[in-house]
């Protein structure tokens, strides 16, 4: 592969008995912005940490810039690392905190100032360049974190949950400068998450792992769109996605997933082999790829179901309605509204549905 | 609450403002505070009767190393001195006497500064950088380390007194300020070596990993990234080393010889010197100015010594 910037290559890693990481394999293109996520405890911090330097590998190798780097020092990778927690250090101003790594490198006094001075512009924090750490706000801490790794000149951006300290209204303006921040550097980055907005808003592509290994590795709208397994389908989206247990049956040319006495049709399901009758299956549906009731009327297979709950939340509405005996979320647009109680008629897009096999919990 | 729930129910019929008026009425601001309640008399007569006990001894002292030996001997040890003299202050400085020689404390004390000092900041210097790297660098046998210098602190000292008198008089330094320096620094290592890996264990890693990444090496870390961030526990380290040095007796007398006896030893000579009456003004003043050192070390730091104790404790 050409232009590939970061390569891990049958990464293993294990803490005592506990094995982490487990033989994975990674390949990040040249200026390609690479979400690594998953819910906490799955080793995403510890790959990052291997890829930095700051973790032994206990096998395999890893490469930037096409250079063996698996023992290298972290300060000879060409990388730079923004942390959850800021890591500044407290008793240097917002300046010595900028110039520590150049200094430690011996970079001369004028090249230091030209770099400070530019990075500090490009993230508006000039101002604050003769303030303690203790003196900023957490938004502005987190943008000196970075500036730090912005002054090194690094090929590789490693961010470690930067923003999940942060509140929300913080968080997203930070995303947006995150996001243009890579669209002018152009630089390779590796963004550690759990927090999925996040990695669909900024992702080339995403790592989706669960304990160590990388369960599906996409860009953003494949990841939502079609999950490769019932981890991934249910670790993205908000409300996450109907899960329903049933058995294929096909019939008079048409093919169903019955589930608890209720048949979808799933005739229209982009199937990638051709489906068995009488499979365990899962089908799996988001709650915005529901039509509800008017909507549903023309349709050829519409289901009757009463509204249990509704939380409005103004740009959009969510039903919770009670379909073959289980919960079921639906997102509708938020002026529309449902008092808890009516009975609405649903039909499904089955083009973007889910469906896995119960077993193997693969996409079908 | 119940002003509140009936104000609820009753808000939305005829006479909501009398209601109102009656929640305006209540408890309003801060709660008062009664002074003198069962509470803190308690608490507070318990407090100064405990303090009391531990000043009493301090008055006494103060008291008779004031007094001449002819006010002493009417055995009024709680009455205030009635014509007050230093003379007793100057003699236990300058010139009481020892079995062996006459000049008071003084030659105890310059001995006892000797020790003290270098004996500090060589065992702090050591045991800041050990603890340092036991907490952040986890080189190999890191574990093992750790539980050999914590196990060599539970080991009774009279065990390895006749071992270490060996082995200094075969370096040839037994019985010289060196020696003992030495030794305090060896004995000091297992507690100060915990103390300081405990507190550099309690800062955020993530801070070392950054400075990791911009490129610091060890000692570059120990210095500019460590160092700076961990005054209270260095102040905590230096008041457990200069007050449990200054306060040696057993070591002092086993490996120096009389020249060089610290402070606590010729004090523990001129009050049990036999020769002549006991000059129990010059004991008591004697006894205060030994004890001067560590005392004013309290006072100068306890307020950081309070705070590094907390920091450095509470962390595993
Ligand atoms: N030093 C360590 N010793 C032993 N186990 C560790 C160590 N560091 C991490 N682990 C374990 O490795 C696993 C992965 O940890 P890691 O920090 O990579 O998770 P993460 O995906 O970053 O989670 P989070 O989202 O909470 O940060 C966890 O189960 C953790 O308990
Ligand atoms: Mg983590």
């Amino acid at each position: 592969m050409q232009n590939v910037s970061v390569s891990v290559k049958d990464l293993s890693l294990s803490f005592g008995a506990v094995t982490v990481l487990d033989t994975l394999n990674l390949d990040i293109k040249d200026g390609e912005f690479l979400v690594l996520l998953g819910s906490s405890g799955c080793g995403k911090s510890t790959l990052l940490n291997c890829i930095a330097g700051l973790l032994d590998v206990s096998d395999g190798q890893i490469f930037i810039k096409n250079k063996n780097v698996t023992w290298e020092e972290p300060k000879d990778r060409g990388i730079g690392m923004v942390f959850q927690s800021y890591a500044l250090y407290p008793q240097m101003s917002v300046e010595k905190n900028l110039s520590f790594g150049l200094q430690v490198a011996k970079v001369p006094k004028e090249e230091i100032d030209k770099r400070v001075r530019r990075a500090s512009e490009i993230l508006q924090i000039q101002p604050l360049l003769k303030r303690k750490p203790s003196e900023l706000s957490g938004g502005q801490r987190q943008r000196v974190a970075i500036g730090r790794a912005l002054v090194r000149d690094v090929d590789v951006f490693l961010f470690d949950e930067p923003l999940s300290n942060l509140d929300a209204k913080l968080r997203s303006e930070l995303r947006v400068e995150i996001k243009r921040l890579h669209q002018s550097l152009k630089n390779t980055m590796i963004y550690v998450t759990h927090d999925q907005i996040e990695a669909l808003t900024l992702a080339d592509r995403i790592a989706v792992m669960k304990s160590g290994v990388i369960q599906q590795l996409a860009d953003p709208m494949t990841i939502y769109n079609a999950p490769e397994n019932l981890f991934v389908a249910g670790f993205i989206g908000s409300p996450s996605m109907n899960f329903f247990r049933g058995e294929l049956q096909l019939r008079d040319q048409r093919a169903y997933v019955h589930a608890n006495g209720v048949d979808f049709d799933v005739s229209a399901y982009p199937s990638r082999a051709p489906l068995v009758h009488g499979q365990k299956v899962v089908l799996g549906l988001r709650p915005e790829h529901v039509r509800v009731d008017e909507a549903a009327s023309g349709a050829a297979a519409s289901h009757r179901a009463v509204v249990d709950i509704e939380e409005p939340m103004g740009a959009d509405n969510l039903l919770w309605l009670k379909l073959a005996g289980q919960s079921m979320s639906v997102r509708i647009a938020g002026q529309r509204r449902y008092a808890p109680g009516t009975a609405v008629t649903l039909s499904f897009d089955m083009a973007v549905a889910s469906i896995f096999d119960a077993t193997s919990e693969n996409r079908l | 609450m119940s002003d509140i729930v009936a104000f609820n129910s009753v808000a939305d019929e005829a006479a909501p403002q009398a209601q109102a008026d009656r929640v305006i009425a209540g408890p309003r601001g801060r709660k008062p505070r009664r002074a003198l309640s069962g509470r803190n008399i308690m608490i507070y007569g318990t407090l100064i009767v405990v303090a009391l006990y531990y000043l009493l001894p301090l008055y006494v002292m103060v008291m008779t190393s004031l007094k001449g030996m002819p006010e002493i001997r009417l055995g009024n040890i709680f009455a205030p001195p009635v014509e007050i003299t230093f003379e007793p202050w100057a003699k236990a400085w300058a010139s009481a006497c020892t079995g062996l020689n006459c000049d008071g404390l003084s030659r105890g004390f310059w001995n006892s500064v000797r020790i003290t000092v270098p004996s500090t900041i060589v065992s702090i210097a050591i045991a800041s950088v050990n603890g340092y790297a036991l907490a952040n660098w986890r080189f190999k046998g890191a574990e093992l380390f750790f539980t050999i210098l914590i196990v060599g602190a539970f080991i009774p000292y009279q065990v390895m007194i006749y071992p270490i008198v060996i082995v200094l008089r075969e370096m040839g330094i037994y019985g010289t300020l060196t020696g003992l320096i030495i030794v305090h620094t060896i004995f000091g290592m297992p507690i100060l070596t915990l103390l300081f890996r405990n507190y550099f264990a309690g800062l955020p890693e993530e801070l070392f990993k950054a400075a990791r990444v911009d490129g610091a090496g060890f000692w570059t870390i120990y210095f500019r990234i460590m160092l700076p961030m961990s005054l209270p526990i260095f102040v905590v380290a230096m008041i457990l080393q200069v007050t449990g040095i200054w306060n040696d007796f057993l070591f002092g007398v086993v490996f120096t010889r009389p020249e060089y006896y610290p402070m606590t030893v010729q004090l523990n000579n001129i009050v049990n010197s036999v020769q002549g009456v006991k000059e129990y003004n010059v004991n008591m003043a004697a006894t205060i100015l030994t004890g001067a050192v560590p005392l004013f070390v309290y006072f100068v730091s306890g307020r950081l010594f309070v705070r590094g104790i907390a920091a450095g404790a509470v962390k595993g």
